[in-house]
């Protein structure tokens, strides 16, 4: 019997192999820099297997730590979840590295950097799942912020990578001092910055409603930029497109994931104000529209995923103004395995004719494994049945139904069928007789890594699209503390 | 067995896909699936109600979803159907220009899902069977269509999915208007419990108006129509063959079979408008159809206007008339489906399929001739045919409903206008027959060839199995009425 782990470790071990590696590449010019990548899948492959033997022993959570740091299931799975997305994003890398030597010299000598960064995102990312005060939750967004802030604009020669950066840094500088204000506010209003005596000081109902209803709209607006819902939306299609195609994903997954359990941990209080849930409703319904309805006309692939983010981020808030934390994870697992998947395919296309859905134009012929790993992603993405995508769209349907948002299910309906139009405008791209049939007749490499992990997450959508039961009980434990624990609003 | 049914044609299309020959493994896998139907059919008890040969995996036990099937005479029947037509239709297959593989991996993959929504007695895999031919029609449509194939594909999948959608808002309404104890997705438990009259009557009529415009928008219901004629006329023949033959019947199926046992009130409370509805169906999609100029629309707008019987066996609510309407399901998916191979089959010959061009072919294709008029007139419901006996069953089940002396009810108005609805169906279909294959032949068609032995296998097939319901209708009312019965008994 291996001896539980204290749970902080696994940040800990994560933070330390990041600065290692970062270390070794100043000093050891030599090597070459994809070794930096294979050490950091292989540690953080051991991370997430350690991540099952932590313990999860209330008796011994005690101390000043677990004021601000939980290890709840939800936690630990969504630890898990950050760890699995940064793992598939360094395999990406590894594959994008010849896009990004092709840049310039400068760049191509830094990549020890571009493969170390992520490292320290994800141990940002694994503190905020577990951030239960609002001073934590504002430091470990910082770490994940920073850290992106250079891996989006990495490739610094190329303008659009630039331009890219810099709206992130500006919005990003934005939402943290909108965030920052409302911690302040809240703080003001009940002297407290950890959520669970937040909450109880709102139950006691001796607060002043008003302020703490503006204190918490800033900080929903705050986290809006970060899970890119409208109208905090702007930066995501340039940044997406702009960002090297890894940190796209990264991005797109990864930090969406985080900005959303932390959003469903402050929900719990804020839900008891006064119109926070009409605002959130409103804001999952702008969110669902624009995203699916801006993703319509869009033929750069990375833009198209950019703006079905959005859409996502929309049914996820779904999920979440019903307090269904069940639904939110299972979707963003969906999420996960599908993002993941179409920009794995996307990355090894693209190199040789760019982000375009043109440059799709009959991989079918040239590629039947890539194009049917891409139906298989887009057809999640739209919610076909039998697939993962699918199940994450029927458990939010059935919680917005549950609790009568039946304006919420309407629209839901009208923007999936727009989904279907334009993830089906990609499949259409790879199989339909091509317009430019002499395009790129070369046959396209897979290196061996990623065509197993392809074929992992092809299963693994599909697998999930039938059989959802191993995330349902994983996620069990704490669903019931989140979902069930829906609280009445202060008149 | 049934497993074997829906997974077989599943794994001949991953076959295929990988790299085994592609029409030797789907016939083969096609022939196969009938057989076990057929054998299903000789072992199923008849005089047993409830669901036979009952398979069960649990898929979540959270929600309650199973990986369940099992069948009873009405989904026997369509089973029945699935395999014919599914043999039929990759038998008639003809050349494939590129993508051969793709081609009939995305046929079987229709044929597996229709068969998966007819097995299943789970809520949830009787949606999401259906789906699964989703992106294969798309892709055949989309890839070796003809006409505007573009247009058409968008216009199929657009409907379909927010018909599905909507059908899917319905369903889970349905499942959850059941108090907390007695939820579930099995069809079984479903039934008990709507027997003992579970869901209220208001919200009833809300589930039923649901189901009725999912449904509808899947079978093409007047007014929501207008993606069938296009997607049909631009379809390759086997995928127009499999579509408008099984998998539209997907609706018709799940109205009889959730909708007319678990929501009465709601199905009395929109009595009204589904017949309105149906009669647009029958009337106005009929004079359409007469107008047609090219014989794949004209088909396409036929199938359509035939859904209107089906309705009126449905709407009619007794038992007579639902026997009718799956008999009826049985009979215009086979017929349907010789109709369309007829036609795919002049298409590949000729190239063209307006009246216009044509005339004359019966010289030169005496046999495609021969079994076109087989089924177009049992597309019209001459006596001997299939159609003949289950039109006369709803006919007689709609004019009983509502039985009034002294007053015309309005079910026996829509019966009567209905009975115009097959004069208007003789006229387009034989001015179709006569435009085709009868009079003067253009000079340029006298050197096509007929159809092969090999095409004659399954035409004849299709034709046996037509003119045996029709003479013998009784083999299949067996087998439907006492699944059909235990609606109307447990519901009085």
């Amino acid at each position: 019997m291996i001896a539980a782990i204290p749970s902080f470790h696994l940040e800990i071990d994560v933070l330390v192999l990041g600065i290692v590696i970062l270390l070794v590449e100043t000093f050891a010019t030599k090597i070459d820099k994809k070794v930096f990548a294979y050490v950091g899948i292989i540690g953080l492959t051991l991370v997430l297997i350690a991540s099952f033997f932590v313990s999860t022993n209330p008796a011994e959570q005690t101390g000043p730590l677990w004021n601000f740091y939980t290890a709840d299931g939800l936690a630990i799975f969504f630890k898990r979840f950050e760890l699995i997305t940064t793992i598939v994003v360094l395999v990406m890398m590894i594959d994008y590295a010849p896009v990004m030597r092709r840049g310039d010299d400068h760049t191509a000598s830094n990549l020890g950097e571009f493969f170390s960064l992520p490292l320290l995102t994800c141990a940002g990312l694994m503190y905020l799942v577990s951030a239960v005060d609002f001073i934590f939750i504002f430091i470990a967004l910082e770490l994940v912020s920073i850290s992106f802030f250079v891996l989006v604009s990495f490739a610094r020669r190329d303008a659009v990578a630039l331009e890219a950066g810099i709206k992130y840094l500006i919005l990003g500088g934005v939402s943290a001092a909108f965030l920052v204000y409302g911690i302040t506010w809240i703080f003001g209003v009940t002297g407290e910055t950890n959520l669970q005596r937040v909450t109880a000081a709102f139950a006691g109902g001796n607060v002043d409603t008003q302020a703490a209803t503006f204190g918490a709209v800033l900080i929903v607006a705050g986290l809006g930029f970060k899970v890119a819902a409208v109208p905090f939306q702007i930066w995501v299609p340039d940044v997406y497109q702009g960002a090297p195609t890894p940190v796209t994903a990264f991005l797109s997954v990864a930090s969406k994931a985080a900005g959303f359990v932390v959003l469903i941990r402050v929900l719990q209080p804020f839900l008891m104000l006064p119109h926070m849930h009409r605002l959130l409703v409103l804001l999952a319904l702008l969110t669902v529209i624009y995203g699916n309805l801006a993703a319509l006309p869009q033929t750069n692939l990375k833009r198209l995923l950019g703006y079905s983010s959005i859409a996502h981020a929309g049914y996820l808030l779904i999920a979440v103004l019903c307090l269904d934390g069940a639904a939110m994870t299972f979707y963003l697992v969906a999420y996960l395995l599908m993002t993941l998947l179409s920009f794995a395919v996307l990355i090894i296309v693209s190199q040789q004719a760019g982000d375009d859905i043109s440059s799709f134009d009959g991989l079918a012929k040239r590629q039947p494994f890539l194009a049917f790993a891409m139906v298989i992603a887009m057809a999640s993405l739209a919610g076909l049945p039998f697939t993962a995508g699918f199940f994450g769209k029927f458990f939010i349907f059935a919680a917005a139904i549950e609790q009568k948002q039946f304006l919420l299910v309407i629209v839901g309906i009208v923007t999936v069928a727009c989904g279907f139009y334009y993830y089906l405008k990609v499949v259409r791209a790879m199989y339909w007789p091509a317009a430019q049939p002499e395009l790129q007749t070369q046959p396209i490499q897979i290196s061996p890594l990623s065509r197993a992990l392809i074929i992992l997450m092809i299963i693994s959508t599909i697998g999930l699209g039938v059989y959802p039961q191993p995330i349902l009980r994983a996620i069990k434990p704490q669903s019931g503390s989140v979902a069930k624990s829906m609280t009445t609003p202060i008149r | 067995m049934l497993l074997f049914l829906v997974l077989c044609p599943i794994a001949a299309a991953i076959l295929i896909l990988i790299g085994a020959p592609a029409r030797f493994t789907a016939l083969v896998a096609a022939i196969l699936n009938l057989i076990v139907a057929v054998a299903l059919f000789v072992e199923f008890d008849r005089t047993a109600t409830g669901f036979q040969f009952v398979s069960s995996m649990a898929v979540s036990t959270d929600w309650g979803i199973h990986f369940a099937f099992g069948v009873d005479g009405l989904s026997l029947l369509m089973l029945l159907l699935a395999s014919l037509v599914t043999v039929a239709a990759i038998w008639f297959t003809g050349q494939v220009d590129n993508y051969v593989r793709a081609f009939y991996a995305c046929l079987l993959f229709i044929s597996a899902g229709a068969i998966g929504a007819f097995a299943s007695i789970d809520l949830f895999f009787f949606y999401a069977f259906h789906e699964l031919a989703l992106i294969p029609a798309f892709l055949l449509i989309g890839i070796w269509g003809s006409g505007n194939r573009s247009r058409a594909a968008w216009k199929i999948t657009i409907y379909l999915t927010v018909g599905s959608f909507i059908l899917l808002i319905g369903l889970i309404l349905l499942y959850q208007s059941f108090p907390a104890a007695a939820r579930s997705f099995d069809f079984r438990e479903l039934q008990s419990a709507a027997a003992a009259r579970a869901i209220a009557a208001p919200a009833q009529r809300n589930i039923y108006l649901l189901l009725l415009i999912g449904f509808g928008v899947l079978i093409s219901l007047f007014p929501f129509h207008s993606w069938a004629p296009e997607a049909y006329a631009s379809a390759p023949a086997p995928a127009a063959m499999l579509h408008a033959g099984v998998l539209k019947k997907f609706g018709l199926y799940g109205l009889l079979r959730l909708a007319v046992p678990l929501l009465p009130d709601g199905a009395h409370y929109w009595t009204q408008l589904l017949v309105i509805l149906l009669l647009g169906n029958i009337i106005y999609i009929g004079l359409v159809t007469i107008a047609q100029k090219q014989l794949d629309w004209m088909l396409g707008y036929s199938s359509v206007m035939h859904m209107g019987y089906i309705f009126l066996g449905i709407a009619s609510a007794n038992a007579i008339g639902n026997t009718g309407a799956a008999t009826l399901i049985f009979a215009h998916g086979l017929s349907i489906a010789l109709l369309f191979a007829v036609a795919g089959q002049v298409r590949e010959r000729t190239g063209t399929l307006a009246f216009d061009d044509l005339g004359g072919l019966a010289k030169v294709m005496p046999f495609a001739g021969l079994i076109f008029g087989f089924g177009a007139f049992a597309a019209i419901g001459l006596p001997g045919l299939a159609n003949f006996a289950s039109e006369i069953m709803i006919f007689f089940g709609a004019f009983r409903h509502g039985w009034e002396m002294q007053r015309f009810h309005l079910f026996q108005i829509a019966t009567v206008l209905a009975l115009w609805g097959v004069v208007i169906s003789t006229v387009y279909m034989l001015r179709a027959y006569r435009a085709t294959f009868m009079g003067t032949m253009p000079e340029r068609w006298a050197k096509l060839s007929d159809f092969g032995l090999g095409l004659r296998i399954p035409a004849a097939l299709l034709i046996a199995a037509l003119v045996a319901v029709g003479f013998f209708p009784q083999t299949v009312v067996n087998i439907i009425s006492p699944a059909i019965r235990t609606y109307f008994t447990a519901s009085k």
